[in-house]
């Protein structure tokens, strides 16, 4: 799961508390798995750091300060960059491919074009897994196999999702964004 | 590659020759097929093409030597001359001693080799494989693709290979993705 690219992606849309980017995260991309409000802090502060996020203002409602962070110009470059390169094929990905695709849906982007690449993708490093089975031990074939069948899952996970966008557009479009 | 029902065997058989495309057109060594008759293309299929299907499709009443000298008889080549041929294929693939036997008396691995052998067997510049892996378990599935794509290679032929699986996928050189009926993506 890359957090900061998917708060990255919740500022793409507007500008945020760190308060809301943990609710919307949590309501987004881990509804199982809550994200901690120090690591949301701690990400925003790393992010500002890197330029991809800035402070837009402090605001009080009843309690504490409220900073409203909003993304820059490098925040948008490093999400498109993100978004539009295919992640490199390993095992347990789906998390990653999740927030992907979501964000995709979230933003208005085509989910097509980014399912196919990571297909692409995901194929080429099994056609070189496929080269060193063929070649080697048995011993090396195995362990080639361990890593094809778990991308062969995440391609049967893309292949669903892909086959079921549609559907998921419409559930996550209905989410509901309390604050 | 593609969900099912998406077109990509419908595909395939308008490359092959067995269908006409509704559009567009087919070449194959710089000549268009689509237009040809159903005499020439089925010419073309039998002398330039070979076929393995999910199921063999072998023929039940001829034992595997007569299944994969099947293509070969059809071009007019002797009995003799085809029978010999066809027999050097049974070493290659694994299928010593398995000549006389039945399509019912062989497992559905052994079938699929047989299956190999009747495409290759002619020598075609292209196999046809439509899902050829679909009726085997993993392994037998993984020693057919091992034994189609090397021995195609070692014949200079191409395969275009008919597959939801990415397993089997990935003995290919690129992907073509086909979804509702349209190539969606293609990449080398």
């Amino acid at each position: 799961m890359s957090v900061p690219h998917a708060l990255l992606g919740l500022l793409e849309r507007e500008p945020h508390h760190g308060y809301d980017l943990k609710r919307l995260f949590d309501a987004y991309f881990a509804p199982d798995r809550p994200l901690a409000y120090a690591q949301v802090y701690s990400t925003l502060a790393r992010m500002e750091g890197r330029g991809q996020v800035r402070l837009e203002g402090v605001e009080r409602v009843d309690g504490p300060d409220r900073r409203r962070f909003a993304i820059t110009t490098d925040g948008h470059l490093e999400l498109e960059r993100w978004l539009s390169e295919p992640l490199v094929p390993e095992p347990h990905l789906q998390a990653a491919l999740f927030t992907k695709v979501v964000l995709a849906i979230l933003s208005g982007r085509p989910v097509e074009p980014l399912v196919d690449a990571e297909r692409h993708a995901h194929l080429e490093r099994m056609r070189e897994l496929t080269a060193i089975r063929r070649a080697g031990a048995l011993q090396v074939a195995l362990l080639a196999d361990y890593c094809l069948f778990h991308l062969e899952a995440d391609l049967r996970w893309l292949d669903v999702t892909a086959a079921r966008v549609d559907e998921l557009r419409a559930q996550i479009l209905t989410v509901k964004e309390d604050r | 590659m593609g969900p099912s029902g998406s077109g990509k065997s419908t595909l395939l058989h308008c490359l092959a020759g067995i269908l006409p495309p509704d559009g567009g057109s087919v070449t194959f060594d710089g000549a268009r097929i689509d237009d040809l008759g159903e005499g020439d293309r089925s010419r073309l299929r039998r002398t330039a093409f070979g076929f393995v299907f999910q199921f063999g499709q072998l023929v039940p009443e001829l034992s595997a030597l007569e299944n994969v000298s099947l293509p070969l008889l059809l071009n007019g080549v002797r009995r003799s001359v085809a029978e010999a041929a066809a027999a050097e294929w049974f070493p290659r693939l694994g299928l010593d001693g398995m000549e006389r036997r039945r399509p019912g008396e062989m497992s559905g691995g052994q079938s699929q080799r047989v299956a190999v052998a009747r495409a290759l067997v002619t020598e075609p510049s292209v196999v046809f494989a439509d899902e050829p892996t679909g009726a085997l378990d993993t392994i037998a599935g993984e020693q057919v693709m091992e034994l189609l794509t090397s021995a195609a290679a070692r014949q200079n032929a191409s395969v275009l290979l008919v597959t939801h699986e990415a397993r089997v996928a990935a003995f290919a050189q690129r992907e073509i993705v086909v979804r509702d009926g349209r190539v969606s993506g293609s990449a080398r």
